[in-house]
């Protein structure tokens, strides 16, 4: 009992809520043509990605900020910000993890993300990113001989620019939304990740962003491609250090998997969520896309959302091909000041397409939280089936849940169903729990395990207790 | 359309005794609605009907001025036979006839308010434009304790005298303490491509009962607009059935204010659409204070290139512990090019809450189709017979019998 209280104690601040002194390399402030330049040009790109970034910036200067959105947040000064910056230790690339900045090892084991491949779990292969550049990438060697590549996506725009080329902003055009087209003009780094046909890849994939410095917008873009008939399973970590002042975190990831592919898409996302009066902490703006290219093929989004001072994003799927199945499985949870607007969209074009929603969401303390979903079924998905449901717990009578799906459908072969229900622990629940010694804050942290359990159980394992403790630790002190 | 506008509405204040003041009023609701326009889908509340496209497509060149001097003939034909009611008649908007033949008559006061501009607002132009060009009003006042002994039918009729016309229909309503009223509204259209735009204001005291069924069943090509907004008190209940058919468009939209404990709202509505129909329904319930209850049923059956949605949105503030909010819809689509949109939202700020919502949409089953057959149905039976079944469910939520039976008859429901 002491130990877990200990540790509960321990947990209870954000425990990745620490800096790292590191000398860094930035583009001058602001937003504008010489800066994307700048960017491109140290990241030694070829012409076409440069061209590709600033088609995105003509389209996003014409943009408009989006405002419909549930929480709403003072206006971020796109000028005042810095779009990259790098610990100065990469200016050159270390050529192995031998010769990477002992710092970052340092910031990355204190994470719990040891880069080092000996000291790591044996399965995982890690892509970390801080802040706009990637540092290290474990087990390239050992992938490779599958011909699976997996490496940080500017490398990857030198070494494998044609299928770069060929996927990249094919789910999310350059034409796409403010925040999007955005990440379009000034994405850093992130990963990228080829699966070959018929490859089932023998361990998670996983990328751990870090934000760092300050007043920095991180702006990364994942690309994963499977192709036919292959498998992946890709997880996604993030914090970041406690500073009072906001920070945006606008990535853009995108999936494509080609005919009987599968890609599993796990996040656990932990950014800084601002303190109690809701000072400071992360604006999450992200834009995750899958595309279901191929027949047969399959895209689930599992998503713990415990971080950030705002939550804004939708994973979604485009279900094209025949046969093709969308799931997203998302657990939500809000405290103190915190607000979260996300939800999923699946889009049904191809025949006999599925999806699949399991949405959670748990507010607590003053905090907000939305689910906002699109069902979509084209004339042309006949017999396809989705199947929704949005489960809200409530936590104290300062705090707000909303659900707002929306429903359409243009096929009469296809069935869509959806339900939602918002209500708070039931006092026979607690009851019972108690009766049998436990305490309430224990008896609720069971509760709310089970509520959340058909989310967790998608999650591969190691991420799963993580998780489990996220959500328990999420919620101290909101009971009573 | 704004010189048509300004034109229409100079001609109608010309008609009107009106006081500079009230001019005033109604010229800023003019150029209100100048500004605005009608509603189209870039407004999160149209984003399933654009208002503006529809009436573009359907009437094109709209009139804002009807002549309000000359009497029309009220055609006895189209009251309801076999049901004793109180009638208030509309023929193409202007007000023909009200009594209340079967009441009391110190218990219902008809009070003129054309005279008193009573603004209306409800975050869409469409308000805007009733608040410039209504041109008589009344309030109808049912005093505390009373209780109506025969349903009231409001006739909406128009006839072919109007041809691209806007109308725009205002009716107030109080229900004093312990007082009830059952209200049909009657919508019997022989005119074409007119837009009516009509507003009630409902009142409900402590205690009160009100029962609204609207029914707009005979084939007509019009577009029409509804909005009922509905405040109770303590203790008073609220029950609204839609049956919504046979117009070319129309969109229906409840906003009901949970003001008092205890208070209740129902909402049930049918939607039942061919050829290229595009109704709406949208219902918001505002749960205000503690242990109020509401309920939402609605079922769709589309047929051929129909269209219809649904948005209903249940809002709970933080006061309002104890809430029980219910909402369901259903639809069965029965041609490939029929369309079924729905927004079902939930907005909570109180924990002590049972509210929930569920929507489905998809085609007749087929199981029980082939059930149907194996016992000597044929096709065309087993169809209508599971399509009866379904909108039944929603017909016997009606708690009067007497209209119920109306209804059914009216749909041609047979049990």
């Amino acid at each position: 009992m002491d130990q877990r209280q200990k540790e509960i104690d321990n947990l209870k601040d954000y425990k990745y809520g620490f800096s790292t002194d590191i000398e860094s390399t930035k583009a001058p402030k602001g937003l504008n043509e010489e800066v994307i330049k700048f960017i491109s040009n140290i990241k030694k790109e070829p012409k076409w990605m440069l061209d590709f970034r600033l088609k995105a910036f003509e389209r996003f200067k014409q943009l408009k900020e989006p405002d419909w959105q549930k929480p709403k947040y003072p206006k971020i000064d796109y000028q005042d910000l810095y779009y990259y910056s790098a610990p100065k230790s990469m200016d050159d690339k270390p050529k192995s993890l031998d010769e990477l900045d002992p710092k970052l090892l340092e910031t990355y084991k204190k994470l719990g993300i040891p880069l080092q491949e000996q000291a790591r779990l044996n399965g995982i292969a890690v892509d970390a990113v801080f802040d706009s550049v990637s540092v290290a990438t474990t087990f390239r060697e050992e992938l490779s001989k599958l011909g699976i590549i997996f490496c940080p996506i500017s490398e990857a725009i030198q070494n494998h620019s044609e299928l770069v080329k060929k996927y990249l902003g094919s789910v999310i055009p350059t034409t796409d939304h403010f925040f999007a087209t955005l990440n379009s003009a000034v994405f850093t780094d992130g990963s990228f990740a080829y699966i070959p046909e018929g490859v089932r890849c023998p361990m998670e994939l996983s990328t751990y962003f870090r934000i760092n410095a300050s007043n920095t917008g991180q702006f990364e873009r994942t690309l994963i491609v499977a192709d036919k008939g292959s498998y992946v399973s890709y997880l996604e970590g993030c914090t970041a250090p406690m500073r009072d002042e906001n920070q945006l975190h606008a990535a853009n990831v995108e999936l494509i998997a080609l005919d009987d592919a599968e890609i599993k898409y796990s996040t656990v996302q932990n950014w800084y969520p601002g303190d109690k009066d809701g000072k400071g902490g992360i604006y999450n703006f992200v834009t995750k896309r899958g595309l279901c290219k191929g027949k047969n093929s399959k895209i689930s989004w599992t998503q713990v959302e415990t971080g950030s001072a705002i939550t804004w994003k939708y994973p979604s799927c485009i279900l094209k091909g025949d046969n093709s199945v969308g799931e997203f499985y998302s657990i939500a949870i809000t405290n103190n000041h915190q607000k979260a607007d996300t939800g999923t969209k699946m889009i049904h074009l191809g025949k006999n397409t599925k999806s699949k929603i399991i949405s959670k969401g748990i507010s607590a303390g003053f905090s907000d939280m939305t689910y906002r979903g699109l069902v979509d079924i084209s004339s042309k998905a006949s017999n396809s089936n989705n199947y929704t449901q949005c489960d809200s717990l409530l936590m104290g009578n300062k705090c707000g849940a909303h659900t707002v799906p929306y429903i359409k459908n243009k096929n009469s072969d296809s069935n869509i169903a959806h339900e939602a229900t918002t209500s708070k622990i039931s006092e026979e629940q607690l009851h019972y729990c108690q009766q049998r010694g436990l305490s309430a804050e224990e008896a609720v942290g069971l509760i709310v395990n089970g509520f959340c359990k058909e989310v967790l159980q998608q999650l591969p394992m190691e991420f799963a207790v993580e998780a489990q403790k996220l959500v328990g630790i999420s919620l101290e002190g909101s009971v009573g | 359309m704004k010189e048509q506008l300004q034109r229409d509405f100079d001609n109608i204040i010309k008609n009107l005794s009106l006081s500079q003041k009230d001019i005033e009023i109604k010229r800023f609701y003019l150029d209100n609605f100048i500004d605005r326009g009608f509603p189209n889908r870039r407004e999160e509340d149209w984003k399933f009907s654009d208002l503006n496209q529809i009436i573009k497509k359907n009437i094109g060149e709209l009139s804002f001025y009807s002549d309000y001097t000359s009497t029309n003939k009220v055609d006895t034909s189209v009251f309801v036979d076999g049901l004793e009611h109180n009638k208030i008649v509309f023929i193409n908007g202007r007000i023909e006839k009200i009594d209340f033949d079967y009441e009391k008559k110190n218990q219902i006061e008809i009070i003129d308010q054309s005279e008193t501009i009573n603004e209306f607002s409800n975050n869409n132009s469409l308000s805007d434009l009733n608040n410039a060009f209504t041109n008589k009003s009344f309030k109808i006042l049912v005093k505390n304790g009373y209780q109506l002994q025969k349903p009231l039918i409001i006739y909406h009729t128009t006839n072919s005298k109007i041809w691209s016309k806007n109308i725009n229909l205002r009716l107030d309503f109080e229900l004093g303490k312990d007082s009830s009223l059952r209200l049909i509204d009657l919508f019997n259209d022989t005119s074409e491509k007119n837009f009516l735009n009509i507003f009630y204001n409902f009142n409900l005291k402590e205690n009160a009962v009100l029962k609204n069924y609207k029914v707009d069943k005979l084939e007509n090509k019009n577009i029409k607009y509804s909005y009922n907004n509905i405040e109770q008190d303590k203790n008073s209940i609220s029950e609204t059935f839609i049956l919504s058919s046979g117009s070319n468009f129309f969109k229906n939209e409840i906003n009901c204010n949970l003001n008092g404990e205890y208070s209740s709202a129902f909402v049930n509505g049918i939607l039942s659409l061919n050829n290229t129909k595009h109704h709406e329904i949208r219902t918001i319930v505002n749960h205000l204070t503690e242990n109020t209850k509401s309920y939402q049923l609605i079922k769709s059956v589309l047929e051929n290139s129909s269209k219809a949605a649904y948005q209903g949105k249940i809002f709970v503030n933080s006061k309002a512990q104890k809430t029980d909010g219910y909402q369901l819809s259903k639809a069965i689509l029965l041609n490939k090019d029929s369309e079924f949109n729905a927004k079902p939202e939930l907005e909570i700020y109180a924990d002590d809450v049972k509210c929930s919502h569920g929507s489905a949409s998809g085609s007749l089953n087929e199981d029980s189709i082939f059930y149907l057959m194996s016992r000597g149905l044929n096709y065309q039976q087993s169809r209508e017979l599971l399509i009866n079944g379904f909108l039944l469910d929603v017909v016997e939520k009606i708690t009067d019998s007497e209209i119920k039976n109306l209804i059914k008859n009216m749909i041609g429901i047979k049990e």
